[in-house]
């Protein structure tokens, strides 16, 4: 299993509700059905991704979860993930505000544009920068929103988001983000993962 | 009708009050089934038919000598496999083949109904098809699908029973039939009745068939099924074994043909008072009303799983009607995935070869039959 959903599964208490935003290919609902005995549900964009989740039986809406999360009520759900999506939406910031709308706790992953490798490519090459988790050119990525960990973390606190957890992620090595390694992990962390609440 | 052909009937004694008023009693009620019911009683799925569909599926419909009307979708190793499944498929209560109808005799009067015969609403047709659970001792149908009227009995039989089936697939329907709907139905009964062999409904009294009026009522119900897209790739303008334009009312062109061909087929097979009474019931069809235009409301109990299923060319009940059913759904924490499928096949497309539909569907049915018998035996 990916670290990363090896973490979201850790954060998920058993028997809750939970919604799977951008849910790909029901790979991660799958590990939590089967991990968590959760009421798991889906939401994605693409037309194949929805019929391959659907045809496994699970319980997924092709939609835009910037349009289609406003027909869920508030704090309908426990849990709501959104594994390495926010940076695709037009408007993250809304799409935020409405999973910790639907959502009594949000999951939140990203790809730390910080990273010291997406860094040096950017320095030593000049280019937009290639990596593991940022594997497209600029012209095709789905990317339109990039921030590093320090600014999802600044972006919490300005509006009063709760930090439940901050981790970052490195070589499938965990550690704790907090005020004063912000700055290191910014730097050294591929990926980022927070549960937050409002 | 057809009543020598081999027919399957249950007479049902059951009163039934119709939304109208009336109460029918002792009336037959046409079926067809596929496959054989398991020992636990647990493989049942009820498949409604559509505005002009019938209770014959899948295979050879022994009546037309064509394959049943979802035949793509139901079969042996098929999306609805009946080496697994047991399915059910009845004619509609105001249909003509075989179940209760305007074409059937009025008892009292010795007469052909026609249109005496009380007008019946999808709730009636749904209410009549629940006795079928009755007959076949089920206790809980693992399925209620459906496209078009079907999804839309889909709905109704799950706000009527809401703990009666563990899932239900409502495909290329509405919870509210629109105002463009319902023109292109009564475009379809004034076609009907504006034909002089109608005579007020009572045609089959007096020896007569309002042949041209049903057929342009098929012809202009067809055009309504495809898509623009579809109709110009298959047809565009070719002509019609000729190799320039008469200059005449000739069917000049394909689609002019093909749609002559649609009409008179069907009326060997449809009766014109059950087109009425049929598209006059998909007309009244409206989930919403009992609930102050509230639809969430009318599935307020249920636990049963839903699928939701489009089509990007069906431009009759668009994926944003099919979306509204999702909604409302989610609105109180129902169970409902939804799919729309891409397909240029427009309405129709639930009755074809669409792979990614039948595939769907197929996955979709066999991993929830494996996942609700897991959570029957916790």
């Amino acid at each position: 299993m990916k670290q990363e959903f090896k973490i979201i599964s850790d954060f998920i208490i058993p028997n809750t509700r939970v919604l799977d935003v951008g849910c790909g290919d029901g790979t991660l609902m799958q590990i939590l059905q089967n991990t968590r005995k959760i009421d798991i549900r889906g939401i994605e964009i693409s037309k194949e991704n929805s019929q391959k989740c659907v045809g496994k039986g699970l319980t997924v809406i092709e939609g835009d979860a910037e349009k289609d999360l406003s027909q869920f009520p508030d704090s309908s759900f426990d849990f709501v993930i959104l594994s390495q999506t926010l940076q695709a939406f037009l408007n993250p910031e809304k799409v935020i505000q409405e999973l910790l709308r639907i959502g009594k706790k949000a999951i939140v992953t990203l790809p730390n544009f910080g990273f010291w490798k997406v860094r040096l490519h950017l320095l030593a090459k000049g280019t937009m920068p290639i990596t593991k988790n940022l594997p497209d050119e600029w012209y095709n990525t789905p990317n339109l929103h990039m921030c590093t960990i320090k600014d999802f973390y600044k972006f919490c606190n300005d509006r009063d988001i709760k930090l439940d957890k901050a981790l970052a992620l490195h070589n499938e090595k965990t550690a704790s983000i907090n005020q004063n390694n912000l700055s290191i992990k910014n730097l050294s962390a591929e990926l980022g993962i927070f549960l937050i609440e409002k | 009708m057809n009543k020598d052909l081999n027919i399957k009937s249950l007479i049902i004694d059951r009163p039934l009050k119709l939304d109208c008023g009336q109460t029918i009693n002792n009336f037959p009620l046409a079926y067809e089934t596929y496959g054989s019911l398991n020992k636990k009683k647990d493989n049942a799925i009820l498949v409604f038919h559509a505005l002009t569909g019938d209770q014959f599926v899948s295979g050879i419909n022994p009546v037309t000598k064509k394959e049943g009307w979802w035949s793509y979708a139901v079969g042996a190793g098929k999306a609805i496999d009946t080496d697994k499944y047991f399915v059910i498929c009845s004619n509609v209560i105001s249909g003509c083949l075989g179940s209760f109808g305007p074409s059937n005799i009025n008892a009292k009067t010795n007469k052909i109904y026609g249109t005496t015969f009380p007008i019946i609403t999808i709730n009636d047709m749904v209410n009549a098809q629940y006795n079928l659970l009755d007959f076949f001792k089920i206790e809980k149908l693992f399925a209620v699908m459906g496209g078009s009227m079907g999804g839309m009995q889909v709905l109704q039989f799950v706000s009527n029973f809401p703990n009666k089936a563990k899932i239900a697939v409502p495909i290329a329907c509405t919870s509210s039939h629109s105002a463009q709907n319902i023109a292109f139905n009564e475009l379809g009964r004034q076609s009907i009745m504006a034909d002089t062999n109608w005579v007020n409904g009572d045609y089959a009294n007096q020896n007569k068939n309002p042949d041209k009026g049903l057929s342009v009522a098929r012809m202009a119900a067809h055009i309504t099924y495809l898509s623009k897209n579809g109709l110009q790739e298959k047809f565009g303008r070719k002509l019609q074994e000729r190799d320039d334009l008469r200059f005449s009312f000739d069917a000049d062109f394909q689609i002019e043909s093909y749609l002559r061909h649609q009409g008179s087929v069907f009326v060997d097979r449809f009766d014109a008072n059950s087109y009425l009474y049929i598209t006059r019931a998909m007309d009244y069809f409206d989930l919403t009303k009992k609930y102050d235009g509230n639809l969430s409301k009318a599935f307020e109990s249920t636990k049963t799983k839903f699928l939701v299923i489009s089509f990007t060319s069906d431009w009759l009940y668009p994926t944003s009607e099919n979306k509204e059913i999702v909604i409302a759904l989610n609105a109180i924490g129902a169970d409902v995935a939804f799919v729309e499928i891409e397909s240029d096949k427009g309405h129709d497309s639930f009755l074809l070869d669409v792979p990614q539909f039948l595939n769907t569907l197929k996955n979709y049915v066999n991993n929830s039959y494996l996942k609700t018998n897991d959570e029957t035996r916790v």
